[in-house]
């Protein structure tokens, strides 16, 4: 028999429909892969029995007849910001060690409906701050990819980092992703596989532990475009919980697939070409062009004036936003708390606080906290959300003359751990070019392109219209098969 | 501009942090640097840009002005909200004495 793990996100629920295997077998092979990856620390909690229990329930469907659902037989891996009824969520924080929501987020319960299984809880970056997977108090996730000929331990990328560790090892067909300045995109990019931002508020946030409200969005990674869309259209849609969700229909974006981009027009942000990118990354650029140019598609050149600003603008508001948030982190209604003897109440949260929040959760509330006190609000707060205005204002012109941009996803190849951890600036610009289309609110993806010359992934990203995740995931399907990427990391762990 | 030890203590103590000091030391130097970073964000002329404050255009809807409209956060379900309270006696959340 096949290697089941091997095997995607269409191609398992098409095998569970047609009976090849049953959901069952497919959720034993990925719940062992998962026991034996434990090298990875892509996992915080792992749930086998959640897997077989939605399995068989498949199964059982099946057996009657009934409709499997769109992600039907398929076990997937729970980023661990999202809350998951009696299994505990931490958002890889010590302030939430041993939470366990008596609720459901409205994004996995409607995976759940559509028929998919949890394999467990993922580590990631602390409440979803980083872009390396260093900063969970679950300790880092490896990368399961190697530069050439070195042992050294790579970054997955942050923060959905045990998302694309666990994907791209194929110890999970897919997981479930969080981007708020580029959190799917960067870890997919890193570790060579898929993932999609949709546009701000089509997935709701109800239930996912909050970062930055105005800019987290939920979305899927896995291996091709086509998981990608499959699992998109389980993840999104209305939702009355979250006053931010969009009230608009889910289009089919997998029956919507089609690469050929005839009449199609991409633009090329001239701002993105930075100094100090890697040469690898612009040559992988180039190639893009080419691909979409063999799709039928016209290049065009597009301005995105403001570019230079947007990392410090969401480096203001992001932290703005987390310093609200994540004020109801005191020890009274959940999670940890830390009472000195005789302390009062504004002892304890102090104290409590400082126990359970990591350093770079600590800097962003601090930050936060500053650019949102009296006498620096309006030079830092409002002069932010006006230049993010200016951001979203170049979109808008860009796609005047265009209908999707092509851009590289990250300035450099995946580095080591421990690289850049000890300067939050240089890690902060690994996501210059993820944050502009964050900021807008807009629809963007990555798709694996190729290779570095170290043989380490590196990304594409296509940036589309507000609600156009249809034409992100279209560029995205002509990329994949002209890349016709198929490298995988050599199994190590 | 940036910020001193006691301007951090301040801060921190707004965000109610507790910070020793050693963790001020090392906090003053790394704030600054990326405090100094954003300071670009003044070079851009923004005169007559209104501040973005929604993404997407999109109507804040109002909830349905009833108990129980949405059973996930309605009321009786004291016993799952106390759930996970590190000290929650007679239904109430706890907390160490307030008042003299």
């Amino acid at each position: 028999m096949t290697d089941l793990t091997q095997l995607g996100v269409k191609a398992i629920r098409d095998g569970v429909a047609g009976g090849d295997f049953t959901a069952r077998e497919v959720a034993e092979s990925f719940n062992a892969a998962v026991a034996d990856a434990s090298a990875l620390n892509a996992f915080i909690v792992t749930t086998p029995d959640h897997a077989l229990a939605a399995a068989d329930a498949v199964d059982a469907r099946r057996a009657k007849g009934e409709d499997l659902g769109g992600m039907g037989g398929v076990p997937i891996g729970m980023k661990d910001l999202f809350c998951t009824d009696g299994v505990q969520t931490t958002a890889a924080s010590h302030i939430l060690e041993g939470f366990v929501p008596r609720y459901e987020s409205t994004v996995s319960r409607k995976l759940w409906e559509a028929g998919a299984g949890m394999l467990g809880k993922l580590n990631l970056d602390q409440f979803a701050m980083g872009s390396s997977n260093e900063t969970s108090y679950f300790s880092n996730v490896s990368s399961p990819w190697r530069k050439d000929g070195t042992n050294a331990a790579m970054s997955p990328g942050g923060s959905s980092g045990g998302s694309s560790a666990a994907v791209s090892a194929r110890i999970a067909p897919a997981a479930t992703g969080t981007d708020t300045g580029g959190s799917i995109r960067q870890p997919a990019a890193f570790t060579g596989i898929a993932g999609i931002k949709p546009t701000y508020g089509r997935c709701s946030r109800w239930g996912v532990v909050a970062f930055a409200s105005s800019l987290d969005q939920a979305g899927p990674m896995a291996r091709s475009v086509e998981d990608c869309a499959i699992m998109l259209e389980a993840m999104a849609g209305f939702d009355p919980k979250d006053a931010t969700s969009l009230q608009m229909d889910v289009p089919a974006w997998e029956a919507g697939l089609d690469a050929n981009l005839k009449g199609k027009r991409i633009g090329i942000p001239r701002e993105y070409r930075m100094e100090g990118t890697d040469q690898a990354i612009l040559d992988s650029w180039e190639q893009g062009k080419a691909w979409l140019r063999d799709a039928g598609a016209e290049i065009v050149d597009v301005s995105l004036p403001h570019t230079k600003y947007a990392l410090p603008a969401y480096y203001i508001i992001a932290p703005a936003e987390a310093s609200s948030n994540l004020a109801r982190y005191d020890g009274v209604r959940y999670g940890l708390r830390d009472l000195p003897d005789g302390s009062g109440l504004q002892d304890m949260y102090a104290a409590t606080r400082e126990e359970g929040f990591g350093d770079e959760v600590k800097r962003r509330i601090l930050i936060g906290t500053y650019v949102l006190s009296a006498g620096f609000y309006d030079a830092y707060y409002t002069q932010a959300q006006k230049i993010r205005a200016l951001v979203a204002k170049d979109f808008e012109d860009a796609f005047a003359s265009c209908d999707a941009i092509l851009a590289p996803t990250t300035p450099t190849a995946s580095f080591p751990l421990g690289d850049k951890s000890d300067d939050p600036l240089a890690m902060y610009l690994n996501d210059v070019f993820a944050v502009p289309a964050s900021l807008a609110g807009l629809p963007a993806m990555s798709v694996p392109a190729m290779l570095n010359p170290e043989g380490l992934p590196l990304g594409l990203q296509i940036v589309g219209k507000p609600f156009d995740e249809q034409g992100v995931l279209n560029a995205g399907l002509a990329i994949q098969q002209r890349a016709g990427f198929d490298a995988a990391p050599e199994k190590w762990w | 501009m940036s910020v001193t030890r006691e301007e951090v203590a301040k801060i921190s103590n707004l965000a109610r942090i507790r910070m020793t000091d050693g963790e001020l030391d090392r906090m003053v130097p790394e704030l600054n640097k990326i405090l100094d970073w954003v300071e670009q964000l003044g070079e851009v002329d923004v005169t007559g840009v209104e501040p973005m404050t929604a993404v997407i255009p999109n109507t804040l809807r109002l909830r349905a002005d009833e108990v129980d409209a949405i059973p996930e956060t309605a009321g009786g379900r004291r016993d799952d909200v106390l759930a996970n309270a590190p000290a929650a006696e007679h239904g109430f959340f706890g907390v160490p004495k307030v008042i003299e």
